[in-house]
């Protein structure tokens, strides 16, 4: 471990702010746009699905 | 070989054999972000001058880097979109724009964020920060040029020729810290030098560069898929799996 | 791929594209190398020294801090340093205020400003500019003690 103490972790040298907010937009950006192409083809799939069961019927 | 491209180049084959991809890149991302990150956030060691904040490199170099290899890479698919008018590899361009528009904005502000507190500004006009700036401007361009007319061959084409001109702006950002006086550094890491910084530091690094190279290719599959399934729906394929 | 196995509508459009590029690249080369100095984000010492600053424009010029240099004046911000290209060229940068955290001798600067007749530089904006070399805290003392540089082979 490079930190001692947890609050030393947090503190980050008295660069927190950056590099949280760094990891936090990483997090962000990569699992959101994840999170937002599987909503998108599952809720087309859905659309379909409800389309083509009202052609049917 | 050409076989080989042939039979990925049906949006059909892609589709079904590239399934079984998700499940191994998801995992194979998941786990790699993972450690990198414990890695690069608590076991790495401090910069001797630049303290804790050294951190954000695992996040920004990886974002940088991938920002230029995904451009790369919808160059390339948008050349053989051009020359063999594969609708696979136009649905690739498409679908990559949006993905590396996002990566560049991440590679910009974790750049931002970590120039503050180091150069003492958030932002300068040197020129590799301004022909990333640049790279961004072209994503957004291919995706503008894209979605202009819907799925009409002239948008499509003219996003793909946007795409293969911009690539002149690939060796102006990788030589930029060298041909001109900059703010930003040198590259510590390249593929011929040894990198600029010890085993503790590149470890990290390497394997968050390896990371997002997972996810990347895990999230530009996922909508790849989903563009394909959309544009064949008409066909005997999609009706029959959408029955399922 | 052999060129003349391609269809001839694909091999022309390839050689359309690669024309065009090629062409736009060489264009792109010699419109950068017009605007180099532009490109360029500051002036350097052999620069200042040699007159090429505008005088009274806000310009930005950097360099490396000369070691023993930096004079600062008791209860205010003032201060004032040489900065060098540590190759002979070097120019005096005077600021009043806070400097950024990487500010030292040794280290790399570009400071926003004016150049004044006398060839003083007054800054009012100075960044840190930091080399592509990281270690961790212990090597860089072990490095103070030996003076070698590990990272050389």
């Amino acid at each position: 471990m490079s930190f001692e103490t947890i609050t030393a972790f947090l503190a980050m040298g008295g660069y927190a702010t950056y590099v949280f907010a760094s990891y936090g937009l990483t997090a962000l950006t990569l699992g959101g746009l994840l999170l937002a192409e599987s909503r998108r083809h599952r809720a087309w799939l859905q659309r379909q699905g409800s389309r083509r069961r009202s052609e049917e019927a | 070989m050409w076989r080989w491209f042939h039979q990925w180049g049906s949006p059909k084959f892609f589709y079904h054999r590239s399934g079984v991809l998700i499940p191994v890149l998801a995992l194979a991302s998941g786990l790699i972000l993972g450690a990198g990150v414990f890695w690069g956030l608590l076991i790495a060691p401090a910069d001797y001058q630049q303290g804790e904040s050294v951190r954000i490199m695992y996040v920004h170099v990886p974002a940088a880097i991938l920002a230029q290899s995904s451009y790369a890479m919808m160059a390339v698919m948008a050349l053989i979109s051009l020359i063999w008018r594969l609708k696979i590899a136009d649905a690739a361009v498409q679908t990559v724009a949006p993905i590396g528009a996002c990566i560049t904005l991440l590679a910009l502000a974790t750049g931002s964020l970590w120039g503050k507190p180091m150069w003492g500004t958030y932002w300068v006009w040197d020129a590799r920060l301004t022909s990333t700036l640049i790279l961004f401007f072209l994503f957004a361009g291919v995706l503008a040029l894209r979605n202009a007319a819907g799925q009409s061959q002239t948008a499509g084409r003219a996003a793909s020729v946007l795409a293969v001109i911009g690539l002149l702006n690939l060796p102006i950002i990788k030589y930029s810290v060298d041909w001109w006086f900059t703010l930003h550094q040198p590259a510590s890491f390249t593929l011929t030098d040894r990198p600029a910084m010890p085993f503790s530091m590149w470890g990290p690094l390497l394997m968050m560069v390896v990371g997002f190279y997972a996810w990347f290719f895990l999230a530009w599959l996922i909508r790849l898929r989903h563009e394909l399934v959309k544009r064949e729906r008409r066909s005997d394929w999609v009706q029959q799996m959408m029955k399922q | 791929m052999k060129l003349g196995a391609m269809k001839p509508q694909r091999r022309n459009r390839l050689l359309l594209i690669l024309g065009l590029v090629g062409g736009l690249g060489l264009a792109l080369t010699f419109v950068l190398k017009a605007l180099n100095s532009n490109i360029n984000l500051f002036y350097t010492p052999v620069q200042v020294i040699a007159g090429e600053v505008p005088m009274g424009a806000r310009v930005r010029a950097g360099g490396m801090v000369e070691a023993g240099s930096i004079r600062r004046s008791d209860g205010s911000l003032e201060v004032a340093f040489i900065v060098s290209d540590l190759a002979g060229a070097a120019f005096e940068i005077r600021y009043t205020g806070i400097l950024p955290d990487l500010f030292r001798e040794g280290q790399g600067v570009v400071a926003t400003g004016t150049l004044s007749q006398d060839g003083v530089f007054f800054a009012e904006e100075i960044l840190a500019k930091h080399d592509e070399k990281y270690m961790p805290p212990e090597v860089a003392m072990a490095l103070d003690a030996t003076r070698q540089d590990p990272l050389q082979p």
